[in-house]
């Protein structure tokens, strides 16, 4: 009995794992069904393209595809960070695309406007997304403002007064801001060798490891520590958590700071790798910080999970750009891994439906259990 | 043959991991009030929403006259006659009584309500049963006796036959509980029939005739009242012999642990304070019992005493310490332990572990933290497993199990536990046996004469007039936020208590 207790499909991490991978197909499968519909000959070949991804190129070229991919995984993940600790804390941070803008404001200002260097811009874009970050969690616990509607005015606010400020260092040609790397190398992200792991892409930077230790430090401590312990108290519970008298107005503050900082963080990490630069005339907010919401619910709001779903999805991405223009218009390939994000929001869902399987199983199995055993004492009687 | 209104025969009933009623059944006599008996989890209200088609049953049937019926919504039970009146009431609060009982049996004409006929049928029931009301009041305005005389005419006004009461005399007055039973008994003799649900067996023995018990989940039979004591139905309903007299020597009051002084705590519903002036003093080795209807202030002094409220006005002081604006935290490592009002909100994070909740007000002293702020987890598991032994707190998977999944005794065993082992000073304890059975009843009644015996302070707040008579050692009333009167049990009468509650009956400043 007891080894039925602790068999693998009943460990809740794996029922999450499989929800996730649920999805996964799930989205694959719904994403194929719409290029039969659209042209059903290219089809096949457009959804193999996808999964794919990188792999169809050749050797050297495949690993310089896989840095390129895992470049571009850092802000997700960070962003996936930054919404699930807050989701931990019981605060849903859609405010987190905003805290995502106001880093890459600050990085960039820091280096094009200060010239400075890298490690302090990555701190003043970790400061900007924490600053914003108290201001809904403020605005919380002052006024019980509901952090998704501060969040998302926030995200307006910010992504225009980030336009107007970063205008003052953009190109004079173009709407984007200055390259970095001619305007001031120093604020680039130092690639300590790695990017020759990656086939000589020189994004490939330290930001890799250091979001993967952020990821890390997040497991611990939310699940280590005292200041976990207090925080996911408040979250689960703010009337006990005032009860037994942790400050849980704090609380819900410091949380919102450190999940703005870990999105800041992320933008920072992006944008300082000189990959992207600003465009000051974007009338809408990056949807990184949105993602991060999929990501960190296929990652079943774990931060170790989140490392692998930031990686899919951006992998997913990357694979729909493959698909053959000639045959299928060129949103095809949004609307694909669009399609794949939108049905990972379903995990919880898969989980309930695997859960409640199990259970009806387990009734099934005790209801012909009790009827058997009436059976036999009826014989024995 | 019998002559049954309503049948419910050989009923079974399955929830995942338990059976909630295994071959029950009850017959209700026509024109008969019968009780139906059983400790908290027993299956009374399963048995009780089967029959008002909330559940489906798995096994048996239900016959109402003879026949049998199937019952597989409300609208069903409505419609063969049944009528339920909640345990909390389904009003709409800013209605008038009228408007409450008509409400989803409508008269209309061209699309308006006719109200008259409907008024004029009411004010003839409410004369025929003597349920006094008001049909004009608001619901918020009126005492909650008035609101469930409402809910009993919204049954009578829709010709119910069968009546079911879910614990009517949790929230009244001994006065009110007194007119409850006798409009019980004047239904039944207009020849409705009544199910009675309680776990009071004074209330059983004076108005049933006859009592149906369940225990987990079992039919346990059926007795005539007349035939019975007190001792047998108890007997039945928990399977042993139980204690009703708490055992307790006399107090020997110290020194003054808690010293309120002219403490004032405004209301977050109205603008009134709640609690207005209030002055009292608890010594170690004595248990202070604040009484009252729900809603006089008790909770919200509660409140101001914890810290959960702020205070606009007097001074608290515990141990010799002014705590009147101290965080709550400082009150906790005073030597204030609080078991509070409402489990859910309060007393627990639900989902969280036992063990977790078990280290709750702990947490961060040094044998549960490290210096760098890590959790030490070993010292929570073996500090949890010495207090679900020691407390005796049952749950699936011991420390574990997640709080959530526990039964409502034994999450307030683990609050008591986790309170009463920080040896507090004072203990304040608000309605620490709330909707627990005899047994966990009995249990925690001893634990706070021993935290008494053990010379600390403990200040009791309890709506129920037993527990108030027989644990404390100094009664105070409250009345609108007032402490209208100071009273000892021992030579004080339930009745004197009653007046006091109902406001009928005020001392001058008392201490």
């Amino acid at each position: 009995m007891k080894r039925e207790q602790t068999s693998l499909i009943r460990r809740d991490g794996f029922q999450t794992l499989l929800a996730s991978l649920g999805c996964v197909l799930g989205g694959l499968l719904v994403g194929y069904l719409v290029l039969l519909l659209i042209e059903p000959s290219g089809a096949w070949q457009a959804i193999v393209a996808i999964m794919r991804s990188f792999f169809r190129f050749p050797g050297k070229m495949r690993m310089k595809y896989l840095g390129q991919t895992l470049v571009r995984t850092v802000p997700l993940l960070m962003c996936a960070l930054s919404v699930l600790f807050a989701y931990k804390v019981g605060m849903f941070n859609i405010g987190a695309a905003g805290q995502y803008v106001a880093g890459a404001c600050a990085a960039l200002y820091g280096a094009l406007a200060w010239n400075l260097p890298w490690y302090v811009c990555l701190v003043l874009a970790v400061a900007a997304g924490a600053a914003l970050g108290a201001v809904s969690g403020v605005l919380k616990t002052a006024c019980n403002v509901n952090v998704v509607i501060s969040g998302i005015m926030l995200n307006w606010i910010t992504l225009y007064a980030t336009n107007w400020c970063l205008g003052t260092v953009k190109d004079p040609n173009s709407p984007f801001t200055k390259a970095l790397n001619g305007a001031n190398p120093s604020a680039l992200l130092p690639s300590l060798g790695l990017g020759k792991f990656f086939g000589n892409e020189k994004s490939v930077t330290i930001a890799l490891p250091l979001a993967i230790v952020m990821a890390v430090l997040v497991w611990v401590i939310l699940n280590k520590t005292k200041f976990g312990y207090e925080l996911k108290a408040t979250g689960n519970n703010y009337n006990a958590a005032k009860y037994c008298g942790m400050r849980e107005n704090r609380n819900i503050i410091l949380t919102m700071m450190i999940s703005g900082g870990l999105a800041g963080m992320g933008a920072a990490m992006s944008y300082l790798t000189g990959i992207e630069a600003w465009e000051t005339t974007v009338s809408s907010v990056p949807a990184m910080g949105f993602n991060g919401i999929a990501v960190a619910f296929l990652g079943g709001l774990s931060p170790i999970g989140s490392i692998l779903s930031a990686f899919f999805i951006q992998y997913i991405t990357l694979g729909g750009g493959n698909v053959d223009l000639q045959v299928y218009c060129s949103q095809i390939s949004s609307l694909i891994s669009s399609l794949i994000i939108y049905l990972c929001a379903f995990v919880a869902f898969f989980k309930f439906f695997i859960q409640s399987s199990i259970r009806k199983g387990d009734e099934r199995r005790a209801a012909a259990e009790k009827a058997a055993a009436e059976k036999e004492g009826g014989a024995n009687t | 043959m019998e002559n049954y209104a309503v049948e419910m025969l050989h009923i079974t009933k399955r929830f995942p991991g338990i059976i909630a009623n295994d071959d029950v059944t009850l017959q209700l006599k026509k024109g008969e009030i019968h009780a139906l008996l059983g400790e908290n989890g027993a299956g009374k209200s399963t048995l009780m929403s089967v029959l008002f088609g909330l559940y489906q049953a798995e096994g048996g049937t239900i016959r109402k006259d003879g026949v049998e019926v199937k019952i597989n919504n409300p609208n069903d039970a409505n419609a063969l006659g049944i009528g339920m009146v909640h345990q909390h009431f389904k009003l709409v609060e800013c209605f008038s009584v009228l408007d409450n009982i008509i409400l989803g049996v409508e008269d209309t004409k061209n699309g308006l309500l006719q109200r008259s006929r409907a008024r004029e049928k009411v004010l003839d029931l409410s004369r025929r049963y003597g349920l006094r009301v008001d049909p004009d009041a608001l619901i918020e305005d009126i005492s909650v006796g008035m609101q469930q005389r409402t809910e009993i005419l919204k049954m009578l006004y829709r010709d119910n036959e069968i009546l079911i009461f879910d614990e009517p005399t949790a929230v009244l007055t001994p006065q009110e509980i007194e007119e409850l039973l006798q409009i019980m008994k004047n239904l039944a003799a207009e020849g409705k029939s009544i199910l009675f649900i309680s776990h009071k067996l004074n209330e059983i023995m004076e108005v049933a005739d006859r009592c149906t018990v369940l225990r987990k989940g079992k039919y346990m039979g059926t007795v005539d009242i007349a035939a019975t004591t007190k001792d047998q139905l108890s007997r039945m309903m928990v399977g042993r012999d139980v204690e009703f007299v708490v055992q307790k020597g006399e107090a020997r009051p110290e020194g003054v642990v808690l010293d309120v002084e002219n403490l004032t705590v405004p209301s977050k519903t109205s603008k009134k304070d709640a609690v207005k002036h209030v002055s009292f003093q608890v010594r170690g080795g004595e248990i202070v019992c604040i009484a009252g209807i729900d809603g006089n202030g008790q909770s919200e002094l509660v409140f101001g005493i914890s810290g959960l409220e702020p205070v606009t006005g007097g001074k608290i002081t515990l141990c010799g310490q002014d705590i009147t604006h101290a965080p709550i935290r400082t009150r906790g490592t005073l030597g204030m332990s609080h078991i509070p009002e409402d489990r859910h909100k309060h007393g627990l994070v639900l989902d969280y572990t036992l063990e977790d909740n078990m280290v709750l007000q702990r947490y961060f002293e040094p044998e549960f933290t490290n210096k760098l702020g890590f959790l030490r987890r070993k010292n929570i598991r073996s500090y949890a497993n010495r207090l679900i032994e020691q407390y005796d707190v049952r749950s699936g998977q011991g420390p574990v199990t997640v709080a959530r999944s526990m039964s409502g005794g034994n999450q307030q065993k683990a609050i008591i536990a986790r309170e009463i082992d920080r040896d507090p000073q004072l203990l304040i304890a608000v309605q620490p046996t709330r909707g627990l059975d005899v047994g966990a009843i009995e249990y925690i009644h001893r634990q706070i004469v021993a935290q008494r015996d053990a010379g600390k302070a403990v200040l009791l707040v309890s709506l129920e007039l037993e527990e108030v008579m027989s644990v404390s050692d100094r009664i105070l009333v409250m009345y609108e936020g007032e402490i209208v009167g100071q009273l000892d049990p021992k030579t004080t009468t339930v009745e004197e208590l009653g007046l006091y509650m109902a406001g009928a009956k005020k001392e001058g400043k008392t201490q």
